[in-house]
């Protein structure tokens, strides 16, 4: 391979691996103040994916409000999930496993009723529709948005976290939410705000990824299983390490699919399977608070 | 004259009840009937196994369709590639399964919680991955098929007996493993894993046996699916398939050993019911489970108890207090 369309490969795995951690951090978020392995991640990307198509190709509306009516229209889902059904199961890991699993359920075919099952797609916005070329090196502009907008919002995520009441709150509550209540948080509603936010985040994730895909049912058991290795990978409660393990997970995706084409879909499985047997507590150095 | 006798006794009149009715099933059922029931007894098998893990260990796996499908490809491979006897292969498959879920098993319960899941998980994909990719030996994407049984298994009633006896056998041992102290024991690790190892007992040893049992009774229903459809192929052990099982188990209710037998029968009738209907049984299947979660965590078994606790509470009402009957 010349070392052009390698570059080229590096620079999709990047924006890969930007999608996936806007996926993880949610889905790690939720895991580490919550307690809850929440599958229909996957689903709130598929949705957030789905409204920008409904809201861009559909009613012609501009690719930037959709992605912000999109990605709030999934946070709602998210927070109203959470507040009247998921909040029931607290203190049921397993059953809040199989809820959440039956949401995958349900939102897919509701995907596939509202829009059926042939793809879908939206074409790159404006003003980032050009194609870069360097040289032997093509790739779309947009994947620049991604790779800057990506390292921006791991950022604001880590202020938000380390500099705010909030993120305090959060971090107490991750290593111990009944202390966290009992000094008078509202640990409920606590809970729907971060169920919410990380849906958010799911949504977002699906609404940036739809000009770079085609928008089809299936296309959230393709992201959640790579979210959750990212997950586990990054360890719990570290944005850096999630943000790590999501540019690692990237990268072997996208090269994984061109150096071993045969073994594309277990690629994932086989990194996820490494990294449970040989460190289950993933890239942070903190001992594993679940495992 | 059901309240007389003991829970143990009631249980085992149930079983032998179920076994009288499945019996019946070729005397008095179509064809299609025989074949839906055969497919009902292994998917039973398959569930009953995977709540050995989930209901009495704790141990929630989402991977066993991974030992199913070691236990088919094992015996169809051995039986059809290799020409080893039918009664040969009939036990290695099972065996085989058993075997990956020692090396498999000894991983993942090093491992807790959703760590276990995923490596469960994981691993099941990774076996769906070989039986896809490895074309020469398990034919890829589009399986083995052809797989002719022995002539005395032609007739379809044969093959429902030999299934039906299968089940039987293996529904009963799991039962003795179950109510054994070693199955109770696993009860006391689901409880609380930490006072079990304080008490002295050796918690991973003891899910690694269970683990590899339940493997090899999901072995079983492998191969007796493949005697059924006489063939196998990837598509029948993806993922989608693991979490049927466990909605079964779900549903049914995994904390009675007869739970996931209810769950795979009302589930496997739901399914062909609902697909005369409508395209969207995962729809059917989501908004089952989820309300089955929500309002009945005990799944449906758990549902009668709390029928005759709530009958018996209307009872005493228009029972005489004692206060009233000496005025």
């Amino acid at each position: 391979m010349d070392w052009g369309s390698f570059v080229t490969q590096f620079i999709a795995g990047l924006s890969q691996g930007m999608f996936l951690f806007l996926l993880a951090t949610g889905l790690s978020l939720i895991l580490g103040v919550m307690g809850i392995v929440n599958f229909a991640h996957g689903s709130f990307y598929m949705i957030g994916a789905y409204l920008t198509y409904y809201l861009v190709t559909l009613l012609g509306g501009s690719f930037w409000l959709a992605i912000i009516f999109a990605s709030v229209g999934v946070a709602v889902i998210g927070g109203l999930l959470q507040r009247f059904l998921i909040h029931r199961l607290y203190g049921r890991p397993e059953l809040q496993l199989v809820f959440t699993f039956a949401f995958v359920l349900i939102f897919s075919d509701l995907i596939k009723m509202g829009f059926g099952v042939l793809p879908k797609g939206v074409s790159f916005p404006e003003p980032l529709s050009a194609i870069f070329e360097i040289g032997p090196i093509r790739f779309p502009q947009y994947y620049v948005f991604i790779i800057i907008l990506g390292p921006i919002i791991a950022y604001l995520l880590h202020v938000l976290e380390q500099r705010t009441r909030m993120g305090r709150i959060l971090r107490a509550a991750s290593l111990n939410r009944d202390m966290v209540a009992a000094l008078g948080i509202n640990i409920e509603r606590m809970f729907t705000i971060v169920f919410g936010f990380g849906a958010f985040l799911a949504g977002l994730g699906g609404a940036l990824v739809c000009p770079t895909v085609s928008i089809a049912p299936g296309m959230d058991a393709l992201v959640v299983l790579p979210a959750f290795v990212v997950v586990i990978f990054g360890g719990l409660g570290s944005f850096a390490g999630t943000f790590l393990a999501a540019l690692i997970t990237g990268q072997v995706q996208v090269f994984g699919i061109l150096f071993f084409p045969r073994l594309a879909e277990s690629f994932i499985f086989i990194l996820m399977a490494i990294v449970l047997i040989v460190r289950p507590w993933g890239l942070s150095n903190r001992p594993p608070k679940f495992a | 004259m059901l309240k007389g006798l003991k829970m143990k006794n009631k249980e085992l009149l149930f079983g032998i009840g179920l076994f009288i009715v499945f019996a019946l099933i070729p005397v008095i059922g179509s064809k299609y009937t025989i074949y839906f029931s055969t497919q009902l007894l292994f998917t039973i098998l398959f569930a009953t196994s995977l709540n050995l893990l989930v209901g009495h260990a704790g141990l929630f796996s989402f991977g066993h369709v991974g030992f199913y499908a070691i236990g088919a490809y094992a015996f169809t491979i051995l039986y059809k590639t290799y020409g080893v006897p039918f009664g040969v292969s009939f036990v290695a498959g099972p065996l085989l399964a058993a075997v990956a879920a020692v090396i498999f098993g000894y991983f993942c319960i090093r491992l807790t919680k959703i760590y276990f899941t995923f490596l469960t998980l994981a691993f099941a994909q990774i076996i769906w991955a070989i039986t896809f990719k490895w074309t020469p030996v398990t034919g890829g994407d589009s399986g083995i098929v052809g797989v002719t049984p022995p002539s005395f298994l032609i007739p379809l009633n044969n093959t429902y007996f030999l299934t039906l006896g299968v089940v039987a056998v293996l529904i009963y041992v799991m039962y003795r493993i179950a109510h054994s102290p070693f199955g109770l024991m696993l009860n006391v690790i689901r409880e609380n894993p930490n006072r079990a190892e304080f008490i002295g007992v050796n918690v991973r040893l003891y899910q690694l046996i269970i683990f590899t049992i339940s493997g090899f009774f999901a072995g079983f229903a492998g191969v007796l699916f493949v005697l059924l459809t006489r063939s196998i192929f990837p598509d029948v052990l993806l993922v989608t398939r693991s979490i049927d099982v466990v909605a079964m188990v779900i549903v049914g209710g995994m904390y009675n050993f007869w739970g996931p037998m209810i769950g795979a029968v009302v589930l496997l009738y739901l399914n062909s019911f609902v697909k005369v209907y409508t395209e969207y049984w995962l729809l059917v299947l989501g908004i089952i489970l989820a309300v089955v979660v929500l309002f009945f965590p005990d799944g449906i078994s758990g549902i009668f108890p709390w029928i005759s606790a709530r009958f018996k509470r209307l009872m005493a009402r228009f029972k005489p207090r004692k206060g009233e009957l000496s005025a």
